[in-house]
């Protein structure tokens, strides 16, 4: 690496550095959105899965199997072009007419939620399935009540289990939000590919894009794992 | 529901079924072969060998496979020892580059599954190998790598789903795998519901048949397991 290439990155006048910046903010706000939405879909999810009604068991594993079974790529490229017509559609049978479209980083991110929704089913599932019957039932016999039963008892110690399997799908969502690229959102990858077009450096700037996320991910990955210890204290591990 | 057309699709998109088959069992194959290299490194006495292994699972793991992939695809154009190297003939289409990208990318995760199976078989059976004089590649070969299989399979099943998925990226620079035909038949017909459902469904079937043979070959492995 050269000092002319240090001052494409920077943060100079003819640097892409502020811009690449930028763009690594809306990757993140992106993941996050996507990640937050997904713990809502997997928390429906998994209390789908659990059911002790077999239909509602049912859609739940719909659910999981649809999600998990097809790429990323198809669910962003069908909510990107089923997205606008599907509104449209519906804005006429509201009686408004026109064409209605929905931003890209709105599509991006109920898309990449949906599919990390899936995973979340399964961790906080999985995770729900390692609590002591035993304890539930000592609640109950204290008086708890189905909701304090959930607060103080199941809800705790469900996100305690899933911590570790949550952390995992966390980093797959951030890497995920780089297809957000191809659906022209102007996220780091996107911005990098423009950057690489403009300059013709494409090693340069998929490098520093690469570097970027790799700090990201790993940054917030030291963060889940103090989370992960702290909240661990109660097992003595 | 205009079931003509839906046929029609279907015809169209199983035409890139061989194609993404290719590419995630060769990149499998590879990607296996690497992994095993790699974890090897990760349990050598020699520090630099870990460290370097600790690094190419957090650089493959830690960034997207699509930025990977433009690495490759792109970037290496750049290199000039690349372009006048024997491999740049290979490098310059974008079918090697998307093997190249899938195989690096699957043995990094392949690594630590490796890893994790052989470091799951019991010490104590280890021990009793050694004690009945085996040792080497014998005590591998009888103890350690049987074993390991049984542990680690299921993972590497899961591995090799999320690999047929990931192929799904080579659509991206120009490949014709079943999400690049769908992408271009969307680009002529408009219809974008019906034929990526239709995609996303011989994923899906494919997908299926993997955990299928999987989930065979576990039962095959654990006769005392099965029902």
């Amino acid at each position: 690496m050269n000092t002319q290439s240090l001052a494409l990155v920077g943060f100079g006048p003819d640097g892409w550095g502020k811009l690449l910046l930028l763009a690594a903010g809306l990757t993140l706000a992106a993941a996050v959105c996507s990640f937050a939405l997904g713990s809502l879909l997997g928390t429906v999810g998994a209390a789908l899965k659990l059911a002790p009604n077999h239909a509602l068991r049912w859609i739940g594993t719909f659910y999981t199997t649809l999600f998990r079974g097809i790429p990323e790529i198809l669910v962003v490229y069908l909510f990107y072009f089923g997205g606008s017509l599907a509104l449209t559609h519906l804005m006429h049978l509201a009686g408004f007419p026109g064409f209605f479209s929905l931003p890209s980083f709105v599509i991006g991110v109920v898309a990449i939620a949906l599919v990390s929704g899936a995973y979340q089913t399964e961790a906080f599932r999985s995770a729900y399935c390692r609590l002591e019957r035993g304890q539930i039932e000592a609640g109950k016999a204290c008086g708890m009540s189905s909701t304090v039963l959930l607060r103080r008892i199941i809800a705790p110690q469900t996100l305690r289990f899933a911590l570790p399997a949550l952390g995992n799908i966390w980093q797959s969502v951030l890497k995920e939000t780089a297809l957000l690229s191809i659906i022209g959102l102007v996220e780091l990858l996107r911005q990098s590919t423009i950057a690489s077009g403009a300059t013709r450096q494409p090693l340069l700037f998929y490098g520093v894009a690469a570097l970027v996320y790799l700090i990201m991910g790993q940054t917030t990955a030291l963060g889940i794992r103090a989370v992960e210890k702290r909240f661990s204290r109660c097992w003595g591990r | 529901m205009d079931w003509s057309f839906l046929f029609e699709t279907l015809k169209t998109l199983l035409a890139g079924v061989p194609l993404t088959l290719q590419l995630a069992t060769t990149a499998l194959c590879t990607g296996f072969v690497l992994a095993a290299c790699i974890a090897t490194l990760a349990e050598s006495a020699f520090a630099p060998a870990r460290w370097f292994s600790r690094l190419y699972v957090m650089l493959f793991q830690g960034t997207p496979l699509l930025v990977q992939i433009f690495v490759i695809y792109y970037g290496f154009g750049q290199i000039s020892f690349l372009r006048s190297s024997f491999a740049w003939p290979l490098l310059a289409q974008a079918y090697w580059c998307a093997i190249l990208a899938l195989s690096l990318n699957t043995s990094a995760y392949g690594a630590e599954i490796i890893r994790g199976a052989i470091a799951a078989v019991p010490e104590r059976e280890i021990e009793a190998g050694r004690a009945i004089g085996m040792a080497g590649l014998l005590l591998r070969r009888r103890v350690i790598w049987p074993q390991a299989l049984r542990y680690g399979l299921a993972n590497y099943g899961n591995e090799a789903i999320l690999l047929l998925k990931a192929t799904s990226l080579a659509s991206v620079i120009t490949l014709m795998d079943v999400t690049g035909l769908a992408y271009r038949l969307v680009s002529k017909t408009y219809r974008s519901e019906e034929i990526f459902t239709v995609a996303g469904l011989i994923y899906l079937a494919m997908t299926f048949v993997i955990a299928t043979c999987v989930h065979m070959l576990e039962g095959h492995l654990n006769p005392s397991r099965r029902v």
